[in-house]
């Protein structure tokens, strides 16, 4: 048990000075790795402490949209499956769809739910979307473990694609870091974009091909594609369905630009107000 | 070779900008604005822009060094910066204009318990707590023995510190506090919690952080007696500059004295401290002493404190305490030690008249703490010196007390002959 990386060597020379953008930053968001799990680890503690029905919140949910959607898009407004279970469909396309909007909402809301420790002690500010995205990642694993039996027994058993998801789920976490970087420093400074983080997931669960196969929209496959997750929910329904529905590589393209831009933006936004969240926030 | 200064600070400025309605935190404020700035431009007309909102300079032109092993009081009225100055030194917030560099490792501790949460254990806390302040979890196990012990929650490691005394829940805070390692640790005013006992030890173990020598430490405390007993230097901070700084006795002395100069019976607090302070739920706008009207031994005392709400608060009790011009508490009255709690609706604007019958306090000088918090431990707003008064003696007043002012409390008591044991 020796601790290694502590930089507190007397020779580091922090400078502050207005508008200087810190020359370690990164360096220092990994030295703070083990705050990023703390953090996380405690929002899932507080959570699951303080629900009495604990971990089943995160079956229960998933469980009823799953069948109200395919209950909606599958028998009443008869979308072709492919000869898919409807349930199974909606359910490969629920995943990512839980672990985005998780992500996203949660890392919206992270700076001004955390305002507290933000006012009071230093630490990258990045940290706190980012524990955000953990959390999200732990719900998913529950999710996961009890989907991919269920897809077994429907007679659908994991493939070698399966080793593929997890860089569905990275492209998952980063468009939703992305979008999730822009609220958080816009909600800062402007509390009423707590209220577009809502309907933008009221909005999404549709534009996203949760309920539908893009493969049988082929009109409207590369107008779909803009909005990144589809690629990640094409994706995920190629993992887990067995390659049973087609994947597009120009989606997938389109997509990765998209995703790089947000999150591109996203970053430059954040860093640029970030120095300054104290004063506001 | 020289050793260079652990921190220096140059010409450090700190601007916030007020608006006049409170915060401009709505997009439509936003929007509003930017149509009026490019009406404004359009008309050539900024002068009525720019009256909307003020700058304000918590800190001016500042410039001091600190060596190793130096233990630095920052003192000063409400309101001089200090608490600006912690936040720059804490990388909480940037300077606007000028730099400072530190060499080493900072730690600051501006509130006790950053990060608490109620539905964890204590254990849990000790770790989380520490994460947050900069420890490492090996270095956290390594102390954890240390820092229950000095808490003493033994019995208590696995309770939520919800249910934790507010006591408990200061000790185990400062305990984790006390035991982070770093080059510099820069402490606010977080002693002004716990009993008295506890006070001490905090105390103790700062000093013996102090004394270790390699170690340096800048301290901000209302309480002149502490910072002339722990620190060996001192920097006076009026209005965002620099009034002087040296051997710490020297400086606390002239404070002091300047402090004599006046006198007032009214104290505005409404454009006082940080943002966060202005944007609080709750704000003490204004305290009216005495009526205007010296102030007398044993006869009645009276001050009135203005407050406005921005959002509901429940349970409020106020405060007020007397000091002793160096900051020493000798007297509080709390409004819920004598049962009183308020629950006050959001944008309530409102005044309560504080009243002694037989004001206590012997002559002399003595300066006023106030503040009002909502149920046991939730501080809604504290002005500590927040104003000065003098004690005239009055009819009731002996003569001795009037030949030897400064006297603090001059209370009653039984006196009997009694005979020999």
């Amino acid at each position: 048990m020796t601790d290694v990386s502590t930089p507190a060597s007397g020779s580091d020379v922090v400078v502050l000075e207005a508008g200087r953008s810190e020359s370690h930053y990164w360096r220092n968001l990994w030295h703070y790795r083990e705050l990023l799990l703390f953090l996380a680890w405690r929002d899932i503690k507080v959570r699951y402490k303080q629900a009495a029905l604990g971990v089943a919140w995160a079956v229960i949910q998933p469980v009823t949209q799953t069948f109200l959607l395919a209950f909606v898009f599958g028998k009443l407004a008869k979308m072709p499956a492919g000869g898919i279970p409807y349930p199974l469909l909606v359910l490969a396309g629920l995943l990512p769809w839980q672990l985005f909007s998780s992500a996203f909402s949660g890392a919206g809301n992270s700076l001004v739910g955390n305002s507290h420790l933000i006012s009071k002690v230093y630490f990258p500010r990045l940290l706190m979307p980012l524990s955000a995205l953990a959390v999200a990642l732990v719900d998913l694993a529950i999710m996961l473990v009890l989907a991919v039996p269920a897809f077994a027994l429907a007679g659908i058993p994991p493939s070698w694609r399966l080793l593929l998801l997890p860089l569905f789920i990275l492209g998952a976490l980063l468009i939703a870091l992305g979008a999730g970087l822009w609220i958080t420093a816009l909600t800062v400074k402007f509390r009423d974009f707590r209220f577009i983080t809502p309907f933008l997931l009221q909005v999404g669960v549709f534009v996203t091909p949760v309920g539908y196969r893009t493969d049988f929209l082929p009109n409207w496959r590369d107008l779909l594609a803009l909005n990144p997750l589809t690629s990640v929910v094409d994706g995920f329904r190629w993992c887990l369905l067995r390659g049973e529905t087609d994947f597009n590589a120009t989606s997938l393209v389109i997509s990765l630009l998209v995703t790089v831009g947000l999150l591109g933006t996203g970053l430059w936004y954040f860093r640029k107000v970030e120095r300054q969240f104290a004063d506001v926030i | 070779m020289a050793e260079l200064p652990v921190i220096a600070v140059e010409h450090l400025s700190k601007r916030y900008v007020i608006g006049h309605a409170g915060q401009q935190d709505t997009l439509r404020d936003t929007l509003a604005h930017g149509v009026k700035g490019i009406w404004s431009a359009l008309l050539r007309q900024n002068e009525a822009r720019r009256s909307t909102k003020e700058d304000f300079w918590a800190l001016r032109d500042l410039s001091f060094e600190v060596q190793r092993g130096e233990v630095v009081g920052i003192i000063g009225r409400n309101g001089a910066g200090k608490s600006t100055l912690l936040k720059i030194l804490s990388r909480i917030t940037e300077p606007t204009e000028g730099r400072v560099s530190i060499r080493g490792r900072v730690a600051s501790l501006l509130e006790v318990g950053t990060g608490f949460h109620p539905e964890l254990s204590g254990r849990e806390n000790i770790f989380l707590n520490g994460a947050i302040l900069g420890m490492r979890r090996a270095e956290i196990r390594r102390k954890f023995d240390e820092i229950v012990a000095f808490a003493e929650v033994e019995q208590f490691l696995d309770t939520p510190v919800k249910h934790y005394s507010s006591g408990m829940y200061v000790r185990l805070a400062f305990a984790v506090a006390a035991h982070l390692e770093p080059e510099v640790l820069v402490v606010d005013e977080v002693l002004a919690v716990g009993d008295y006992a506890f006070q001490k030890k905090c105390l103790g173990k700062i000093s013996a952080i102090a004394s270790e020598g390699s170690r340096t430490v800048l301290f901000v405390s209302h309480n002149l007696g502490s910072v002339t007993g722990l620190c060996n230097k001192a920097v006076w901070l009026t209005e965002g500059r620099l009034r002087t700084t040296g051997p710490a006795a020297a400086v606390v002395l002239d404070y002091v004295r300047s402090q004599s100069e006046q006198t007032r019976s009214d104290y505005d607090f409404e454009n006082l401290g940080s943002t966060e302070r202005l944007a609080g739920r709750f704000l003490i706008r204004s305290l009216r002493i005495n009526d205007g009207l010296p102030v007398t031994h044993r006869q009645p005392f009276q001050v009135r404190l203005q407050f406005r709400t921005r959002a509901a608060v429940e349970g409020v009790a106020f405060g007020l305490a007397f000091c002793t011009p160096d900051g020493t508490r000798l007297a509080t009255y709390d409004s819920d030690f004598a049962g009183q709690r308020r629950t006050y609706p959001a944008h309530h604007e409102g005044w309560i008249d504080f009243l002694i019958d037989d004001l206590p306090l012997g002559p002399g000088r003595y300066s006023l703490d106030c503040g009002a918090r909502s149920g046991d431990v939730t501080g809604l707003d504290y002005l500590p010196g927040c104003g000065t008064i003098d004690v005239n003696p009055g009819p009731g007043t002996s003569a001795g007390a009037v030949q030897i002012p400064g006297g603090g409390l001059r209370l009653q008591a039984h006196w009997t002959d009694s005979p020999a044991p």
